[in-house]
C-alpha cells in the first residue's frame, strides 16, 4: 500500500525546455521496462474490454453453471460455490478494477493538479494551510476511515461511489509532489519573464508550469490508477467494498467466504492473484518506465 | 532554524494534524445519510417482531443516542466529542460487547499490533535499506541489477494478495505454519510466549516482504545518485575503502530522505498492518475494527480510528524529532 510512496522524490525537471518530439515519434520513450509494462497493460485492457462481449452470461449472476466444476474446455478455469464461471468473473474482475483505477485516477489527478499547482505558486499563508490539510491526509491512515464509511453505506453503495470515496482521500499525495515541483518552478527565469511581460497567474500556471509538470503527471496518474485498484480491492477482500460487482478484490473476498483453501479449489484462488500480480507489474514498470524516459530525455538520468 | 525551533513547529504541525484528523473522525459518519441509531433500533424492532411501543422506541433513541453522543446539535456532539477524548480517553461502551467500554478493549489489543508492526517495520527498513544500498553502489555490475529485480517484483504485490498468497503457500501447500493463528490468554509464561511468536511468524513475514520491496528500490535509487557525488568521489581519490565510502559517505547522506520518507508513509504502513491483522486473525487493532465494521459496532470503530490517527501521528512526530540526531546540518545551524 506504500505503492505512492516512490514520488518522494520529485524526478528532476530541467532548465531547458523538453526538445519536441520529432513528428509524433513516440520511439524515443521506449525503453525495455516500458515496453514490458505497457504490452501486459495493452493485453490486459484490451483483453478485458473485448473479451466481456462474447461472455455467454454475466458472471455475477450466481447459480448460473453446476457448482465447483473442475476447469474444463467449457469453463477454462472452473466454476466456483457460487456457480459461476471463474474464467468470466476474472475477466469481468479486471474490466471493472481497470476502470475504476482509471476513472478515479483522472479525478486525483485533476483535484491534486489544482492544488498542488495553486498552492506552489500562490505560496504564503495559502500555502501553509493548503499543505497542513494535505499533510493530514496524507498522515491519517486511510483504512479505518474507509472500514467505517464501508460499515455505514455498505449495501446502499454504488461501485461508482467507493471510487469517489476514494478519490476524496486519495489526492494529497500527488498534491505534495505537484507542489514540490511548481515550488522548483517558482524560481526560474522564464516564469520572471513571463510575469514581466504581463501574463497573469492563471496563465503562467497553465503556459508556462502546466508543460513541465505534465510529464510527471503521466507517472503520477499510473501510480494513482494501481493505488486505486489497490483500495477498491482492499475493501473488496474484507467485505466492505460493493462486492456483489466482480472486481480484483471481491473475488478473492469469495473465495476466501467459501473457504476454497479448505476445498481444495486453488484456482478460484490463484488464478485472481496471477492476475492482479501481473497487471500490477504491468503499471508499476510502465510507470518507471516513463519515468526514465522522461528522465533520459531530460539527460538527467 | 536551531533544534528548538525545529522541534517547536514540528510540535504544533503535530497537534493541528491531530486536531484535523479528529474533525475528520468526527464529521464523515454524521455527514453520512445514514444513522446508526435508527439501524440500531430497527434490529431490536425486528427481533422484537414489532412489539415495541412508540414510548419505549422514542425512550430508547434517547438513550442511545446519549451513548453515541449524538445528543444536540452539531456543535455540542463536536464539542462534548473533543471533550471526552481530549480529557478522558472515553468512546463509550461496545454495543456487541455491553458494557464494555471500548477504551479497554482498545488498550488490550494495541500492544500486540504495536508489538508487529514496530518488528516488522524495522526489519524491513534494515533490511530492505541494506539491499537498496548495495544494489545502488554497485549498480553497474550485473549481480546488483538481480537485487534490484526482487524489489520489483516485490513492490507493486498488494499486501491483500501478499497475504492470502502467503497462507496458501507456507500454511497449505507447505504446512509450516498454522492456518488460523491461535493466540493463548492469561498469564504470560515462556511456553505461551514461544506460542505467540511462532504465530506471528506468518503476518511478520508478510509485513516485512511488503515493506522491504519499496525500501529496496528507493534507497537504491538515492544510492546511485549520491555514488556519483563529487564528495563521493573525493573519498575514492583520498583513497578510503570501498566500504567506508559506502557506509561513511554515500549511506548516510542517503539515509536521510529514507527516514522522511518512513514517517510519511507510516500511515499507508498501518493500513498494511490493519490488513494483515484481517486477514490472519490476529488479534489487534484490526481484528477488532473488522469484527466491529461487521457487527454495526459504531462506538469501537471511532475509538479505533481515533487511536489509529493519534499512533500514526505520534510515531511520525517521534521519527521527525529523531531527524537532528541523523542531520548535523540542522544541529549546526
Amino acid at each position: 500500500m506504500t505503492i505512492e510512496t516512490n514520488v518522494v522524490a520529485p524526478p528532476v525537471v530541467s532548465a531547458a525546455p523538453l526538445p519536441g518530439k520529432s513528428g509524433g515519434n513516440l520511439l524515443w520513450l521506449l525503453n525495455p521496462r516500458l515496453g514490458i509494462g505497457l504490452a501486459i497493460l495493452l493485453i490486459m485492457g484490451v483483453g478485458s474490454f473485448i473479451l466481456p462481449m462474447f461472455a455467454p452470461v454475466d458472471p455475477s449472476i450466481q447459480a448460473s453453471y453446476m457448482r465447483n466444476l473442475p476447469p474444463s474446455g467449457i469453463h477454462l478455469l472452473g466454476t466456483n460455490s457460487l456457480g459461476q464461471d471463474i474464467f468470466w468473473f476474472l475477466v469481468f474482475a479486471v474490466r471493472n478494477s481497470l476502470t475504476l483505477g482509471v476513472l478515479v485516477a483522472l479525478g486525483v489527478t485533476i483535484i491534486a493538479t489544482a492544488v498542488g499547482l495553486s498552492a506552489g505558486y500562490i505560496g504564503g499563508g495559502f500555502e501553509r494551510v493548503v499543505m497542513l490539510v494535505v499533510d493530514t491526509f496524507i498522515t491519517v491512515p486511510l483504512l479505518p476511515i474507509l472500514i467505517i464509511l464501508g460499515a455505514l453505506i455498505r449495501g446502499n453503495t454504488s461501485f461508482l461511489s467507493v471510487g469517489i470515496i476514494i478519490v476524496i482521500f486519495g489526492w494529497a499525495w500527488d498534491a505534495r509532489t505537484v507542489r514540490a515541483m511548481a515550488l522548483s518552478l517558482r524560481e526560474r527565469e522564464f516564469i520572471n519573464m513571463a510575469r514581466f511581460s504581463g501574463a497573469n497567474t492563471v496563465q503562467v500556471i497553465l503556459r508556462e508550469i502546466f508543460p513541465y509538470v505534465s510529464a510527471y503527471m503521466v507517472v503520477g496518474f499510473i501510480n494513482t490508477v494501481l493505488f486505486a485498484i489497490n483500495t477498491e480491492a482492499t475493501l473488496s477482500v474484507i467485505g466492505l467494498s460493493k462486492v456483489e460487482v466482480p472486481t480484483l478484490g471481491s473475488i478473492i473476498f469469495w473465495a476466501l467466504n467459501y473457504n476454497a483453501l479448505f476445498t481444495g479449489q486453488y484456482v478460484w484462488l490463484v488464478a485472481p492473484i496471477i492476475a492482479t500480480i501481473t497487471l500490477f507489474l504491468g503499471l508499476f514498470l510502465t510507470s518507471t518506465g516513463f519515468n526514465a524516459a522522461f528522465a533520459s530525455k531530460r539527460g538527467v538520468s | 532554524m536551531g533544534v528548538l525551533a525545529f522541534v517547536a513547529k514540528r510540535i504544533g504541525i503535530y497537534f493541528a494534524v491531530l486536531f484535523i484528523g479528529l474533525t475528520i473522525t468526527f464529521l464523515l459518519p454524521r455527514l453520512m445519510p445514514i444513522n446508526p441509531v435508527d439501524g440500531y433500533i430497527g434490529q431490536l424492532q425486528s427481533r422484537a417482531n414489532g412489539t415495541m411501543t412508540a414510548e419505549a422506541i422514542t425512550e430508547l433513541r434517547s438513550t442511545l443516542e446519549t451513548l453515541y453522543g449524538l445528543k444536540g446539535d452539531l456543535f455540542t456532539q463536536y464539542v462534548s466529542y473533543l471533550k471526552r477524548i481530549v480529557f478522558s480517553f472515553d468512546f463509550g461502551p461496545s454495543f456487541t460487547y455491553y458494557p464494555q467500554p471500548v477504551s479497554a478493549m482498545i488498550f488490550n489489543a494495541l500492544p500486540w499490533t504495536l508489538g508487529l508492526l514496530l518488528t516488522a517495520t524495522v526489519i524491513a527498513w534494515l533490511l530492505g535499506n541494506m539491499v537498496g544500498l548495495v544494489a545502488g553502489y554497485f549498480h553497474k555490475k550485473k549481480a546488483a541489477s538481480i537485487l534490484e529485480f526482487v524489489g520489483i517484483l516485490l513492490y507493486p504485490i498488494p499486501y491483500y494478495i501478499l497475504a492470502v498468497s502467503m497462507l496458501l503457500l507456507l500454511a497449505y501447500i507447505f504446512p509450516i505454519f498454522p492456518l488460523s493463528a491461535t493466540f493463548p490468554v492469561g498469564q504470560m509464561t515462556p511456553e505461551k510466549f514461544g506460542m505467540v511468536i511462532y504465530n506471528s511468524l506468518l503476518p511478520g513475514i508478510t509485513l516485512v516482504l511488503a515493506g522491504f520491496g519499496w525500501n529496496i528500490l528507493s534507497m537504491k535509487a538515492l544510492a546511485v545518485a549520491t555514488t556519483e557525488e563529487a564528495y563521493v568521489t573525493y573519498a575514492r581519490l583520498k583513497g578510503a575503502s570501498n566500504w567506508t565510502r559506502m557506509t561513511r559517505y554515500v549511506f548516510r547522506n542517503a539515509l536521510l530522505p529514507q527516514v522522511t520518507a518512513l514517517a510519511l508513509s507510516l500511515g499507508m504502513v498501518f493500513n498494511g498492518a490493519l490488513l494483515t491483522e484481517m486477514i490472519f486473525s490476529y488479534p489487534g487493532i484490526g481484528l477488532i475494527m473488522r469484527t466491529a465494521a461487521n457487527g454495526g459496532d459504531y462506538n469501537v470503530l471511532y475509538g479505533a480510528i481515533t487511536i489509529s490517527i493519534i499512533a500514526v501521528a505520534t510515531a511520525g512526530l517521534v521519527i521527525d524529532l529523531l531527524y537532528p540526531l541523523l542531520d548535523p546540518r540542522i544541529r549546526h545551524k
